[in-house]
């Protein structure tokens, strides 16, 4: 009761004080402003949007570009952490000592310098669009940006009902597969089968023609005498590509440690145990080590991954519009509300370290030892 | 419960007692501002983050430029001393927070005056101390010598948190141009950025381009375009709610202009004091007692001429004199064809 009192006193406080402070300069407060045209454009957006759009749609346009980029480091820290980490168990002295070294590096070196790095060392050394050699054959990557082949599909939904399809088959014959196994104790290739399926059916509709794809390549088109892009295909902004390429990179070293802890807590006699039974090595990782190691892996890469999606504030400094610099940026600065901005911009935050969180403890609880 | 309640009650009349006895305090004072500048002993000012010739600082830490130098006056009028003055560096997009939230007392950082700002975020603009307009900066070897040769892919380089940002959307749609804006926090980073060919062009007030081209590793390699694509009036910036600390800023300005117009310099400020001419004897201080009505002494303005100079002779130092802008345009004086044109100090 009385730390409930104090808490409601010190906010009551604050609210008044700024409420007073706010009235003596002149500052009124208000979420109207969200209904604005905000005139000023985004270099790089999800969704279509121009000045002559509302403030409330650049702050959409911000959060997305900030759960792109949280997203794409997430999906790349893991894939990178999890190679190191088990790298780091090699017997082969090489692999080992180049993934420590990696770890060691990366995660001690302050973020913002790694962002700086990969924006204006490595980026700025990539060539002007008109000296680029083709990176796949149909790509090129500049200093003006990635610029990659626009799909251009027609019934693009069709395809998305194949895969889904694919997917709902692949359920029924794994659980068929694992009546199989314990009624007759026969197994059948189950991953095999199931890339086959999600590839069989997406191909099916290709080849009635039910869905078409058309392919438009970027084409250099010049500007001025010396300048030029490359028009038609799509733009992969290179702040992007910076921040990505930072994050996940620094992110990773982390999410490798998580992971040899996770690999390390793992008593030798469950591997030797498993071998005893007759389990190939590829079983014993998949049905004995990982589901243990998950267990201690997940709780801590929550954590990286919650610190990832909070880093990605760093794009202000090298100019990828992200929440912090369209919202409480630029859009703070045209309309002066700075109280209204900041605490918007707080509770997305918060939002979204909420929400992987919560995603991360439903599988956490699920990988958990169920007690019977 | 009742006792929970009594004791919430107190706390709440406490809080709104002390919270009504410091505002009825502060009413009673003439200018808050002045007083608690002249207890620190410093004029607390917010400048760029490095824009040679407006406010820029050497490799000792020694601030210069015409907005420095503005605030060196106040500082000069209030606490007798142009030297003393605590300068914040602030990013465009931190600089009215800082204002507002009573960080800075002066902002003198080359910031545009619209209505917008004037009127909307408690900030009241004094003067305009630099008439400026948005240009363009392109390499030369790109053969474009007018925005009328823009096409549409274009990527400019700029600021976020100016004006500038609304302007180049304005200028591109009105000609029916795509762009592409990139746009950075600090100065710095867009001049890195365009120097290393990420843009096409960069898009800042003309006097600024004149000055970051200066930082660039060929600057002879690039060409500021004619066209000038808004207006741009810079000047100082004060909280609202203090009219005397915005009266003395303000005037602090129109001295050293004024001072020009008579021909009153650093140099020759003591000996005007025997001036036939009513006008030059009072903003040397020998004739009216013009400091009173702002809590100053009589020779507040006269410190402002000799520590500081007329606005002539800060702009000769910091803008013509280092190659930034040699041509004063617009601001020459308006007896000599600009638009500097200011109140009589009387």
């Amino acid at each position: 009761m009385l730390t409930l009192l104090f808490v409601v006193s010190v906010i009551g406080f604050f609210t008044i004080n700024a409420q007073l402070n706010m009235d003596e300069r002149g500052i009124d407060f208000g979420f109207g402003f969200l209904n604005q045209e905000s005139s000023f454009d985004v270099q790089f957006s999800l969704i279509e949007y121009d000045g002559s759009h509302s403030y409330a749609k650049a702050y959409l346009v911000g959060l997305l570009n900030t759960i792109l980029v949280s997203v794409l480091g997430i999906i790349f820290c893991t894939i990178i952490g999890v190679i190191v980490g088990v790298a780091r168990l090699s017997p082969n002295y090489l692999i080992r000592n180049t993934a420590a070294w990696y770890v060691e590096f990366f995660r001690n070196v302050p973020l913002l310098l790694q962002i700086f790095f990969w924006y204006y060392a490595a980026l700025r050394a990539l060539p002007l669009p008109e000296n680029t050699e083709p990176l796949f054959g149909v790509t090129y990557l500049t200093v003006k940006g990635y610029y990659i082949p626009r799909l251009i599909w027609e019934n693009f939904d069709i395809l998305l009902y194949s895969i889904l399809a694919a997917i709902i088959s692949i359920v029924v014959i794994k659980n068929y597969a694992k009546k199989l196994q314990e009624e007759k104790g026969q197994q059948l290739p189950v991953f095999l089968i199931s890339v086959g399926l999600l590839l069989l059916f997406p191909a099916i509709t290709f080849v009635t023609g039910m869905v078409q794809l058309k392919v438009a390549l970027p084409v250099l088109k010049q500007l001025s005498k010396t300048s030029f892009i490359y028009a038609d295909g799509i733009s992969v902004p290179p702040e992007l590509l910076a921040l990505v390429l930072a994050l996940s990179l620094y992110t990773a070293t982390f999410v490798a440690e998580c992971v040899r802890a996770g690999i390390q807590g793992i008593s030798k006699g469950q591997k030797e145990a498993a071998a005893s039974v007759g389990l190939t090595p590829n079983q014993i990782l998949k049905l004995v080590i990982m589901p243990q190691a998950l267990r201690i892996i997940i709780p801590p890469t929550t954590n990286q991954y919650l610190n990832l999606t909070k880093n990605s504030s760093l794009a202000a400094a090298i100019a990828y519009p992200d929440l912090v610099l369209v919202f409480a940026g630029t859009a703070l600065m045209q309309t002066g509300r700075a109280i209204e901005i900041v605490s918007i911009t707080m509770l997305t935050y918060l939002t979204l370290s909420l929400a992987i969180s919560l995603l991360m403890n439903w599988y956490n609880k699920k990988i958990a030892i169920k007690e019977k | 419960m009742l006792r929970t309640l009594k004791t919430l009650m107190y706390l709440l009349t406490s809080i709104a007692l002390l919270v009504s006895f410091e505002t009825g305090a502060m009413a009673a004072k003439k200018s808050k501002t002045l007083k608690k500048t002249q207890k620190m002993g410093f004029v607390r000012c917010g400048v760029s983050q490095g824009l040679p010739g407006f406010s820029n600082a050497d490799a000792s830490g020694n601030w210069t430029g015409v907005d420095v130098d503005l605030c060196r006056a106040v500082a000069a009028a209030t606490l007798g001393d142009s030297g003393k003055v605590k300068f914040f560096p602030l990013s465009a997009k931190e600089r009215f927070t800082a204002l507002t939230s009573g960080e800075i007392d002066v902002l003198s950082r080359n910031t545009t005056w619209t209505l917008s700002r004037d009127a909307d975020i408690g900030l009241t603009f004094v003067g305009v101390n630099f008439y400026d307009g948005q240009g363009f900066m392109v390499r030369k070897s790109s053969g474009i010598t007018s925005t009328s040769q823009f096409k549409s892919g274009i990527s400019a380089c700029t600021n976020i948190g100016t004006t500038t940002e609304l302007n180049m959307r304005d200028f591109f749609n009105s000609k029916g141009i795509k762009y592409e804006p990139v746009a950075f926090e600090k100065a710095d980073e867009v001049v890195a950025a365009y120097d290393a060919g990420r843009c096409d062009t960069y898009t800042t007030d003309k006097s600024g381009l004149a000055a970051q081209r200066t930082k660039l590793s060929k600057p002879d390699d690039h060409i500021v375009l004619p066209e000038t694509i808004s207006k741009e009036p810079l000047g100082p910036v004060v909280r609202q709610g203090d009219s005397v600390w915005e009266d003395i800023v303000r005037w602090s300005l129109n001295v050293m202009i004024e001072a020009e117009e008579y021909g009153i310099t650093s140099a020759n400020a003591d000996s005007m004091k025997s001036s036939e001419n009513p006008a030059i004897k009072r903003l040397v201080g020998a004739e009216g007692e013009l400091g009173a009505a702002f809590g100053l002494d009589n020779d507040w303005s006269l410190r402002i001429i000799k520590q500081v100079g007329n606005y002539g002779e800060s702009y000769k130092r910091n803008i013509a004199d280092t190659g930034i802008l040699p041509d004063r345009g617009p601001n020459q004086l308006w007896t000599k064809g600009g638009i500097l044109y200011v109140p009589p100090a009387r």
